[in-house]
């Protein structure tokens, strides 16, 4: 026993411990490692893991009426939604000392902001109430605010108050699907029909994004295939041509298709002058999804080509030829026995093309139309234009989680190991 | 052996890749039905050309490629009924074993009870009875060549190729590998051309042997008789080991010449590839044939050399020599109970029958 005790703790030759004096060998290693990547550490973490982590806090955040508006959300917590009374004198007074406080740091017009999210006609009335509520200077506030609106008494619109002021929401990431929290009863309800974009502008994203995945490896395929079977020095040269697209800028690779393809562009115009169409029947290939397609397609390609080629290039010839060898034909052959080898350069080459196309930006907004624009041009509108941003970081957020399963998915069913990408 | 009796017969091949040089020059080779051919020649010399231009998987520039009677030339590969060993084996990374050794089947349509029965028989004839679900990849070396030879075989096929199968095993496997190839060459009757650039594989695996050098048979002959009986100085030095003494030709008497080496010494030598008196030669003995202070008479040259170096190899004694001038002149000494005992420093007599010494032609470079 005494024996099998000493001999499972390996010591070196002055007693300590081996793991220990190994622990003591490579730390300083540890060190000069870990020393040099932190500045990648650092790197990543302010440029990518706290834009995430924000994007994420905002997408739930309700803080604001509760910062603006602390006592009447307080006070509103006594009232009785169900009741179909109005709130007391308390809830008013302090809604109107607080839409005081908050004009002079002009601050009211934000509250009436985002309940103008969950029902429009909030920030008109927090605004009007802004300029009106100096004239009241003494009780009963409950005529008096219902006086200089009478929307302030309405059941409705304390409901609405109180319903969305808690501290987190998840209304941003119900709106983002078309859904709505009704403010009456708290249940959640989908929008009819002709207020829906989000859904059908996730849908067109992944079916377009799907469309350009395919196309990208319909042209991709044949293209990697000859690159990988040509000789080595031919293949050099005609990699660079691939490549050169990436020495463009996006731009101008982007708005050249818009002179390709626009009514009065250079494929209409010898369309017309071969007599395929006429010319009122000019064909409308730009500012339209059609346009968004190509454009991206042309764009995305070579994701679809590298990672293709650096695995078409790893499979022996030996291998086609060994299948014609023991009879098949040619086609037969390489359908059989060269196409399956292919398949982790077509998973990457898939899996980085959609994913990029998903959240492709700059080429659908200069060319997508009304229907060729994806949802990431939805949500640069709301952060630069309307500044909803909970609403834009929810979305974001579903984009994100759409990727990330994806690529659960994708592993699942090919297994990330076998994935090449270059 | 005339040509139509030949199964694979190359008729005035010549192979060109670019248009400028001739990888093949001139191949006229023929093999006959059930034989074990082997192309031997070092890197570089054209067999795999060669081998590739027979199976359909390179076009011949100029000449003909007879099979069983009829030109293949213009016979696409999978219509050549041809098996084809690659030198990586080319097992299909993405099958299992026995969708490896089905395939040549399938695409032969044949129903799924045959080819079930085929691939079982071949999987025990090479001993993989129990690896048919597994993967390529989780194979050993040799059991991936296995393998491949059994994918060659399956739908048996008249012809099998095999081009340097053996290459990336150990010695250990591979002396193993060549003994179970020949066993199964032997069992099916089936004809294989072979290439390598081992000699001692093709010596013991081949009926015949093809020399390759620089695009041109140097010599097809049978292994004892390549060995034993060179014809060119490419062979004598390519095949086994070989003493080289240069000189040149003083006399001829019927078959046997007389040599003056550099340093003066008359040898005698049977003429095999001179081109007369008064020209150079290279004559090649092989280390074996040369006896140490041989008893009078029993030599037809003998000259003195002084001993360089010992080598003790158990069963044989190596000693380097100098001789007419060259000191890599080397002499095997049979540890036998009275063989001479020399050390370095000693000056003996060395000598040899003129039969084996040859007298060849001199290698250009
Ligand atoms: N596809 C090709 N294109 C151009 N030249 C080639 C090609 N294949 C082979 N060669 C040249 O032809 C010559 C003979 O090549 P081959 O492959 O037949 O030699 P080998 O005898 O099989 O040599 P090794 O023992 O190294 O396999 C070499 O000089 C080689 O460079
Ligand atoms: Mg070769």
């Amino acid at each position: 026993m005494e024996i099998s005790q000493e001999k499972s703790v390996l010591v070196t030759a002055d007693g300590t411990p081996l793991k220990i004096s190994l622990a003591r060998a490579q730390r300083r290693s540890k060190i000069v490692a870990f020393s040099m990547v932190l500045p990648l550490l650092i790197f990543i973490l302010i440029a990518f893991l706290i834009p995430i982590a924000d994007m994420l806090s905002l997408s739930v955040d309700n803080s604001i009426t509760k910062e603006i508006l602390p006592k009447s959300v307080i006070a509103l917590q006594n009232w009785d939604e169900t009741s179909g009374e109005l709130p007391d004198e308390v809830v008013f007074a302090a809604m109107v000392e607080e839409i005081k406080k908050a004009k002079i740091a002009r601050k009211h017009t934000r509250v009436g902001q985002r309940l103008n999210y969950e029902s429009s006609g909030f920030s008109s009335l927090f605004r009007k109430a802004g300029r009106k509520v100096k004239i009241i200077k003494k009780p009963p506030y409950k005529e008096a605010l219902i006086k200089s609106d009478k929307r302030w008494g309405q059941i409705y619109t304390w409901q609405v108050i109180k319903q969305f002021s808690t501290e987190y929401t998840d209304g941003y990431y119900l709106a983002a699907l078309d859904f709505k929290r009704n403010p009456t009863t708290g249940k959640v309800e989908s929008l009819p029909g002709k207020e829906s974009i989000y859904l059908k502008l996730f849908w067109r994203t992944m079916l377009l994004s799907s469309l350009i995945t395919f196309l990208t490896f319909i042209i991709g395929f044949p293209l990697a295939y000859m690159l990988a079977t040509v000789s080595t020095r031919l293949s050099n040269i005609l990699i660079i041509f691939v490549l050169l697209p990436f020495w463009t800028s996006l731009l101008v690779r982007t708005t050249s298709w818009i002179a390709l393809l626009q009514q009065e562009g250079v494929i209409n115009d010898f369309l017309v002058l071969v007599g395929i169409i006429n010319n009122d029947g000019r064909l409308a290939m730009i500012h339209n999804a059609t346009g968004t397609v190509v454009a991206m397609t042309h764009i995305l390609l070579p994701f679809m080509i590298l990672p293709l080629f650096s695995v078409m290039k790893t499979i022996p010839k030996s291998y086609v030829r060994a299948a014609v060898s023991l009879g098949a034909h040619p086609w037969k052959a390489f359908w059989k026995v060269y196409f399956p080898n292919t398949g982790p350069g077509i998973g990457a080459g898939s899996i980085l093309v959609f994913i990029i196309a998903i959240g492709y930006y700059i080429t659908p907004a200069l060319v997508g139309g009304s229907s060729g624009t994806f949802i990431s041009n939805r949500i640069a509108y709301h952060i630069s234009s309307s500044l909803n941003w909970g609403l834009g970081s929810a979305l974001g957020v579903i984009l994100l989680g759409i990727v990330l399963a994806l690529f659960m998915l994708y592993d699942r069913i090919v297994g990330i190991d076998n994935m090449k990408l270059g | 052996m005339s040509s139509s009796e030949a199964y694979v017969s190359f008729q005035g091949v010549q192979k060109s890749y670019d248009g400028e040089t001739l990888v093949v020059k001139d191949l006229n080779l023929d093999t006959q039905r059930g034989e074990f051919l082997t192309m031997l020649g070092p890197s570089g010399s054209g067999k795999t050309t060669c081998l590739m231009m027979l199976a359909g998987f390179e076009t011949v520039t100029h000449g003909e490629i007879i099979l069983d009677g009829t030109s293949i030339n213009n016979v696409p590969p999978h219509k050549r009924n041809i098996g084809m060993v690659f030198q990586n084996y080319a097992l299909f990374p993405h099958m299992t074993v026995n969708e490896n050794l089905a395939f040549p089947l399938q695409v032969r349509k044949m129903s799924k009870s045959d080819i079930e029965d085929r691939v079982k028989k071949v999987l025990d004839m090479v001993q993989l009875g129990s690896f048919g679900s597994r993967r390529p990849m989780q194979l050993s070396g040799g059991q991936q060549q296995r393998v491949a030879v059994a994918r060659s075989l399956v739908f048996e096929p008249k012809l099998v190729l095999m081009d340097e199968p053996l290459g990336a095993l150990d010695k250990q496997l591979r002396e193993q590998m060549q003994y179970e190839i020949k066993h199964i060459h032997e069992n099916l009757e089936v004809t294989v051309v072979y290439v390598t650039h081992d000699q001692s594989e093709a010596l013991t695996m081949s009926n015949r042997i093809a020399v390759f050098d620089d695009g041109v048979i140097q010599q097809l002959a049978e292994p004892d008789l390549l060995y034993e009986a060179p014809e060119n100085a490419f062979v004598a030095q390519f095949i086994g080991e070989n003493n080289t003494l240069y000189g040149k030709v003083i006399g001829l008497d019927g078959d046997i010449c007389t040599v003056e080496a550099e340093n003066g010494d008359k040898l005698k030598a049977l003429g095999v590839n001179i081109q007369g008196v008064g020209f150079d030669t290279m004559i090649s003995l092989r280390p074996e044939r040369v006896e140490v202070n041989p008893e009078s008479g029993q030599c037809s040259s003998t000259v003195t050399g002084k001993v360089e170096e010992l080598i003790y190899l158990g069963d044989h004694i190596r000693s380097r020599m100098n001789v007419c001038g060259h000191d890599d002149f080397i002499v095997k000494i049979p540890n036998s109970a009275n063989h001479a005992q020399l050390s370095p420093g000693d000056t003996v007599q060395v000598g040899w029958k003129a039969e084996d010494a040859r007298a060849l032609d001199v290698l250009v470079s």
